[in-house]
């Protein structure tokens, strides 16, 4: 049986309703479910449903779990108090990206989240470097569902009353229709919503809990593209690889002060010499002009037609209703304003360095005031 | 008046020897929300399985092809202006431009109604 045939828990699921199922880092994946557009819009507007659950959940646990991770993760985890999150990275010793994660420290271990098509490279990357007795689990048999927009509080706090306390980037444990949940107020989307851990055998239940709530709709990958895409959320594979480092991907709030000042994990003499020189390169968002969405693989040129940046995500944004797209771009271009020409499908488009998140992000960074 | 298809989708209304040129139901679902539409101007010439124009949805950026050898007498502004008709009315309204045809027998290479059905079905 190869990767593209493996299904999800929520397979049958997705299906039942509608969905329009592609192959997705190895999975089956609802891509859509009424259309891209108009499940994208609901989601800014009441509540989505995702299910994320070809993400890896792992637990790294044991003695000296805490400094093993500093190791190869450039946060700061002596800061990281129990129920708290932290978006991270897994660099490489070049300092380039292996994969972008959130670390939870739950109790006494840290659960972590990462992307479903590097999962198993990053467990054996774990595995190789954690010293005994830390120990890594990959939890299998874990669903991971996201309910996001600015109805998810109302609709969430309906089935499992309580979450309505939670802080952006903090979790705590939960019940939720009689089975266990570790929920966390987080996700991709740039809107306030909630991540929600349960085992595969409820996973069914779950979701029709939460689908039956009025506020909330199911969404399928597409949505979830242009949504984080408007939030200026870079996404693993294509805006972040091995060859790009944080400082080019203007990912500097993940390199901690006191890590930044110490060192000690992969890649920090390249690291620290960008933070202070500046890098080569470095990702910015671009406004494109007219209605034609310039893709991925779109190439910035110079006024001699040399290539000198690149295009990495792009698209329609259903919310501004024009085109826009994230580049690298070189150093002196990734000012807020300046022009940069691309070439895409024979032509020349303009595109306009502006400032990310195109669309606001709506985070309830202390809990809901109500 | 008769109405032929191919196999990258897209249709054509024959009536005498000028014809329009659209893509299938088929088609627009499979493309999701259609967000841009480029369409040919009048007096391209344009030649039998070549790019005439272009449709975006959110996800994806296609070439439509032109399904037979002609002249283009007009492109359809309202698509232009209008993508979303390409989903909401794509054998009728979201028609993409009207050509004069230069040769009649390239009609007997492209499928019928049933036949494309049944193509589609194997897809």
């Amino acid at each position: 049986m190869s990767d593209s045939e493996t299904s999800l828990p929520l397979d049958g699921w997705h299906r039942a309703r509608g969905a329009r199922m592609v192959a997705f880092a190895g999975y089956q994946m609802p891509i859509q479910y009424e259309g891209i557009i108009a499940e994208h819009l609901w989601t800014r507007d009441s509540a989505g449903l995702f299910d994320v659950s070809h993400m890896g959940q792992l637990i790294i646990a044991g003695a000296g779990a805490e400094k093993g991770l500093e190791s190869l993760l450039p946060a700061d985890l002596a800061l990281l108090r129990d129920g708290r999150l932290r978006y991270s990275l897994l660099l490489n010793e070049e300092g380039g990206i292996i994969d972008d994660l959130m670390v939870t420290r739950r109790g006494d271990h840290f659960y972590i989240v990462v992307n479903g098509a590097t999962k198993e490279g990053d467990i054996a990357h774990f595995e190789a470097r954690l010293p005994r007795p830390i120990v890594v689990d990959h939890m299998k048999e874990q669903a991971l569902l996201a309910l996001q927009g600015p109805k998810a509080v109302d609709a969430l706090s309906r089935l499992a009353p309580g979450v309505e306390d939670l802080g952006f980037m903090t979790g705590a444990a939960f019940e939720i229709g009689g089975a266990r949940a570790w929920i966390s107020r987080s996700g991709y989307t740039g809107e306030d919503g909630f991540e929600i851990s349960i085992l595969d055998r409820d996973a069914d239940k779950v979701a029709d809990l939460l689908a039956e709530q009025p506020e909330v709709k199911p969404i399928g990958l597409g949505a979830r593209d242009s949504l984080r895409l408007e939030a200026g959320l870079p996404l693993y594979g294509h805006d972040l690889g091995q060859d790009t480092t944080p400082v080019e991907a203007d990912l500097g709030f993940a390199l901690s002060k006191r890590r930044r000042a110490e060192g000690g994990y992969p890649g920090w003499h390249r690291i620290a010499q960008e933070l202070a020189d500046g890098p080569i390169r470095k990702r910015v968002g671009l406004a494109v002009e007219g209605r034609q969405p310039v893709r991925e693989g779109a190439i910035m040129v110079d006024g001699e037609g040399n290539e000198v940046g690149k295009v990495t995500s792009g698209g329609f944004s259903p919310s501004l209703e024009a085109p826009i797209a994230m580049a690298y771009v070189p150093l002196a271009h990734a000012v807020e304003g300046k022009k940069v020409s691309l070439a895409s499908r024979g032509k020349i488009f303009t595109g306009t360095v502006t400032p990310m998140p195109f669309v606001p992000h709506r985070y309830q960074r202390k809990g809901a005031p109500k | 008046m008769s109405v032929y298809y191919t196999r990258e989708h897209e249709w054509v209304r024959v009536d005498g020897d000028s014809a329009t040129v659209g893509i299938t139901d088929f088609a627009q679902g499979q493309l999701g929300d259609v967000v841009f539409v480029e369409v040919p101007e009048a007096g391209r010439t344009v030649a039998r399985g070549g790019e005439a124009a272009v449709v975006e949805s959110v996800k994806a950026a296609s070439d439509v092809y032109a399904p037979v050898s002609g002249t283009v007498i007009e492109g359809n502004q309202a698509v232009v202006d209008e993508p979303s008709l390409v989903n909401t009315d794509p054998e009728g309204e979201g028609w993409f431009f009207r050509l004069t045809l230069s040769d009649n027998h390239e009609l007997s290479e492209l499928m019928s109604a049933d036949q494309y059905k049944s193509y589609c079905e194997d897809q």
